[in-house]
């Protein structure tokens, strides 16, 4: 467990000599916590107190299924992407490599460090380890992303200043930050004003980290400039990140009384706006990475909407929701970089024929997509399965319209896309066809998306074995 | 490990032509070794279907389940009579289609045919696998596979105006399906695994406004698939795909499949006796009869032959819609076995249409004359296959309507009968001009000679019709299945709720 933090971090110091480490720190952090996760589920979760010191005084990290399934998602990930960014790199001088490198590392070990920590301040460092990161890693693709990033960095800034917040008004209450040792006093503390405002502060901020409509206006800008392997990353990762921390702290360290109560409710409505609002915005869309980076809008929607409605079904939904969608998100970025193009813009018209050039890259696209939209046997379709049973169930069938309205609209905005892929006719097809003799493009890129979506199929298949071995473990007790 | 030849053959049905759509991606280059890809799939997996039939016909079921999807539901396959029926006939019709497009595609010169075949492939996969599915779930899945199938075939021919019909059919087949997840989820929260069980899985007791809601959702579901009026508006823009698309596809698999949940709909999950009691049974079988005569007096309308076939496809299906609705034995034997029946029929008009198509380059059904003289097997197969349509004795057609009437006095809905006879005169008068000027009026010009690729699929299909007609057990006792299928709803049905 302590490796899958260390090792990124050790990384960070010497990956100036080889884009190699920046590789094989996230697979050496992916391997710990796989391990990790499995002695979780064996035998109960597992303790770490760091310097030795015993909470509440110490900082804690903690594997328990959920937040080490989490890990092993992130550091997957950040695996396949850190492979997926070697020929970007290539294009670099040595320093900026350099730079990009020790930045993504740093990016993965915040990522990791939220999801291992016991601890609510030490949560907030890491946010903001991994806020600087990223801050600095989407600024990297040219003056349009600058200008974009810095608006990120504001909201950012005052997101995770929110939170900040939020931590204080509980720690004044209870006079910890130890998860463990906030749940147990919490109750005690009893639900006053203070408890509220602490509630609040600390779900506006993670929200606005998870760009939850409409707190989600960093995010088209800051996705459609920046490096490839980076949209890549953060938009499959980041804000599900975000989203396993509103889990922990609503469903984990804060008793389920009037506050919580109230601000999953609020959640729900605003959820169930962003889902339809994210799917609307996607379709008005000309450039596929906005389209893609609205549509996260609204799938984040999906996973908050299965948090707020709250039962067992719904939560599986939300956690699988989180797999399949940072699996499926990644692979269709990394296949819309990687499609040779003349222009930067990355235009629907621009997709016409591709399957022609390209036709692995598509077909992984495709098969994305069809996840996204909910088709099975994919993993969205399993997750929006749950989702809508937890919505039943709990007689919101309001919200269940909202998810099948929502599909229908991801369904509009992806076949406009695949339609062009494989049934418009390629300008470029007068010209003698050379790819057939090389593979369509670096294997390095190809190989990254291709796992990707077939990641999707698997976990779409194989969805019972996640849900019983991992998920359901994962839930918190209702 | 899973024993593909015993158990598991309705899994091993479906892996085949999924694993040979895989092999002519692969070998798209050399289009006789895709070709015999589809060849080897097609004997294989027919093989595979008719070896199954001897258990069921003894009463058995032939069942795998291997891969959990949800806990506590699997994806299950099971052969059951109803299911082994659907499954037959698309398995015989695939092997036909396949020499049919063959010869078809390789007249168009069409530049695609790699993903035309393998899309094909997993079409037919999806159909056997929602034949045999045994719970609403592992049905669902194939059904939403087949609409994505299905899409790059109507979409095939690239031009603008396949392309529109490709997103008709999109947006009403996957407004359907958000529709049908919807209604599978919530029988799923009613009733915990949503096992198909003859005579209606749901538990009971449960309020009229959830049994009517429910059933609202399904029937909009696969009315779509099945083109109940006014769910209907896809299939004829769906006709710009190319002709043996539409002959398997919108005759047989597609369409069929919208059929076929109405039958597992009524017979499996709600039940005759459920539906009657909330008094949906009729509802269902008003909005068939309206589809039946609807239908029949949109094709006399048309005059491209593809369009008059779509709409008269419209019609037929809701047959099986109304025998359903009906809920007797004699009426959801009759309706099962119009699968079968009207399968061979339709697929030998549309045959008939590609080849006209093909050779004589017309599709206007006003410019046919002489035809019957210069492509003699094609017309004759395309009368008998129009007498069959329209319920003549001897043919497959009549055995299924005579089910039916007779259904309908069983349920003690004689009116029906009427609207029957109405759509046979109707066929009657859709079709019977066509033969007419083919054999008696004046040539149009020249024709090119029958090529046996597309003339001998076709004649296959009208002699078997024939066959049908005359013996309706023929080959592979459809109706012996479709009788044991009915009856085992119906006592179900009535044998109340038996765990």
């Amino acid at each position: 467990m302590i490796a899958a933090l260390v090792v990124p971090l050790v990384g960070r110091v010497s990956a100036r000599l080889a884009h190699g480490i920046t590789v094989v720190a996230p697979a050496v952090a992916l391997v710990c916590a796989v391990m990790a996760l499995r002695v979780a589920l064996d035998s109960g979760p597992w303790h770490y107190y760091l310097g030795g010191w015993a909470p509440p005084w110490g900082i804690e990290y903690v594997v328990d299924p959920l937040g080490g399934g989490m890990a092993v998602l992130v550091a997957l990930l950040a695996t396949l992407v850190a492979i997926y960014a070697g020929p970007h790199l290539r294009a670099l001088s040595p320093r900026r490599a350099a730079v990009f490198n020790s930045l993504f590392l740093l990016l993965t070990s915040g990522l990791l460090g939220i999801t291992l920590t016991g601890d609510l301040f030490n949560l907030y460092v890491f946010v903001e380890i991994s806020s600087l990161a990223a801050y600095a890693l989407l600024a990297s693709g040219g003056e349009r992303a600058i200008v974009a990033t810095f608006r990120y960095l504001l909201i950012g800034t005052i997101a995770a200043s929110f939170y900040l917040l939020g931590i204080g008004y509980l720690y004044a209450l209870t006079g910890t930050v130890n998860m463990a040792d906030l749940a147990m006093r919490l109750p005690q503390a009893g639900g006053g004003s203070a408890m509220t405002v602490g509630v609040v502060l600390i779900v506006v901020g993670l929200a606005i980290k998870m760009a939850v409509f409409p707190l989600h206006g960093w995010m088209p800008d800051a996705y459609t400039y920046a490096p490839p392997p980076v949209t890549m990353f953060i938009a499959a990762v980041m804000s599900k990140v975000s989203a396993y921390a509103l889990l922990r702290v609503l469903f984990f360290v804060l008793p389920r009384t009037g506050a919580v109560e109230t601000a999953l409710s609020v959640l729900s409505w605003v959820a169930a706006g962003g889902v339809l609002a994210g799917s609307v915005l996607a379709l008005a869309q000309t450039d596929v990475r906005r389209m893609l980076a609205y549509s996260s809008v609204g799938q984040m929607g999906y996973v908050v909407l299965g948090l707020s409605i709250g039962n067992a079904a719904a939560l599986t939904g939300a956690l699988l929701h989180i797999m399949g969608h940072a699996v499926a998100k990644a692979s269709l970025f990394g296949a819309v970089a990687s499609l040779p193009r003349d222009t930067v813009q990355a235009d629907i018209a621009g997709f016409a024929g591709a399957s022609r050039r390209a036709p692995l890259t598509m077909a992984a696209f495709t098969l994305a997509a069809l996840s996204l939209v909910g088709m099975p046997p994919t993993a969205g379709f399993f997750s929006k399965w749950y989702l809508l049973q937890g919505a039943i169930e709990a007689d919101a069938w309001l919200f269940a319209a909202v998810l099948l309205v929502s599909s229908l609209l991801s369904a509009v905005y992806f076949f406009r896309v695949i339609e062009q892929i494989y049934f418009a006719p390629d300008p470029a097809a007068a010209e003698p066809d050379r790819s057939r003799c090389h593979p369509e493009v670096s294997l390095r890129l190809l190989g990254p998306v291709i796992t990707l979506s077939a990641a999707v199929l698997l976990i779409g298949l194989f969805n019972g074995w996640f849900v019983t071995t991992v998920i359901r473990h994962a839930l918190p007790e209702l | 490990m899973p024993d593909l030849l015993g158990a598991d053959r309705p899994l091993a049905a479906v892996l085949v032509s999924l694993v040979a759509a895989g092999l002519m991606r692969v070998c798209g280059r050399y289009p006789a070794l895709r070709e015999s890809c589809t060849f080897g799939a097609g004997i294989i997996k027919l093989a595979l279907v008719a070896s199954m039939l001897p258990v069921v016909l003894a009463g058995g079921v032939v069942e795998s389940s291997r891969l959990s999807l949800l806990p506590g539901v699997s994806l299950h396959l099971r052969a059951d009579p109803l299911g082994l029926l659907f499954a037959l006939v698309a398995s015989t019709l695939w092997l036909l289609t396949s020499v049919y497009s063959v010869g078809y595609m390789r007249a168009a010169g069409d530049e695609n045919q790699t993903g035309y075949f393998s899309s094909f492939a997993l079409c037919v996969s999806a159909t056997i696998g929602l034949a045999f599915a045994a719970n609403l779930l592992t049905f669902f899945l194939f059904y939403e596979v087949l609409t994505l199938a299905t899409y790059p075939l109507v979409a095939h021919n690239r031009t603008p105006e396949a392309r529109a019909g490709g997103r008709t059919y999109l947006v009403y087949t996957l407004t359907a399906g958000q529709a049908l997840l919807l209604a599978v989820v919530w029988t799923q929260s009613l009733a915990p695994g949503a096992e198909f069980r003859p005579g209606g899985l749901l538990p009971p007791g449960l309020p009229t406004a959830t049994v009517l809601g429910l059933f609202a959702l399904f029937v909009v579901g696969f009315g779509v698939k099945a083109a109940i009026m006014p769910l209907h508006g896809w299939l004829p823009a769906a006709m710009v795909a190319p002709t043996p698309v539409s002959a398997l596809l919108h005759a047989v698999a597609v369409v069929k499949a919208g059929a076929f949940g109405c039958l597992r709909l009524v017979g499996y999950v709600f039940g005759v006796d459920v539906l009657r009691e909330v008094g949906a049974d009729i509802v269902l079988a008003v909005l068939a009869s309206v589809t039946i005569l609807f239908g029949s007096l949109r094709a006399l309308g048309e005059t491209h032959l593809k369009r008059r076939l779509a709409y008269s496809t419209i019609s037929q299906l809701s047959y099986i819609v109304l025998g359903a609705a009906l809920g007797s034995v004699a009426a959801l034997a009759g309706a099962m076995f119009h699968i079968a029946a009207h399968g061979f029929m339709k697929i030998t008009m549309f045959f008939c249409a590609g080849a006209i198509h093909t050779e004589a380059h017309r599709d206007d059904v006003t410019q046919f004359g002489g035809l019957g003289r210069q492509m003699p097997i094609t017309m004759t197969a395309f009368a008998i296959a129009a007498a069959g349509l329209a319920g003549t004795p001897l043919l497959a057609g009549f055995i299924s309507k005579w089910h039916l009437g007779l259904g309908a006095l069983e349920a003690g809905h004689g009116v029906f009968i009427v609207v029957l006879v109405l759509s046979g005169l109707l066929n009657l008068a859709y079709f019977f001009p066509i033969v007419y000027d083919a054999f008696f009026a004046p040539a149009h010009g020249d024709v090119a000679p029958e090529r046996l690729t597309l003339s001998a699929p076709l004649a296959i299909t009208a002699v078997v019709a024939l066959l049908l007609g005359i013996m309706p057990d023929f080959g592979a006792g459809f109706l012996r299945l479709a009788l044991s299928a009915a009856t085992s709803v119906v006592a179900g049905s009535v044998a109340g709720e038996v765990p």
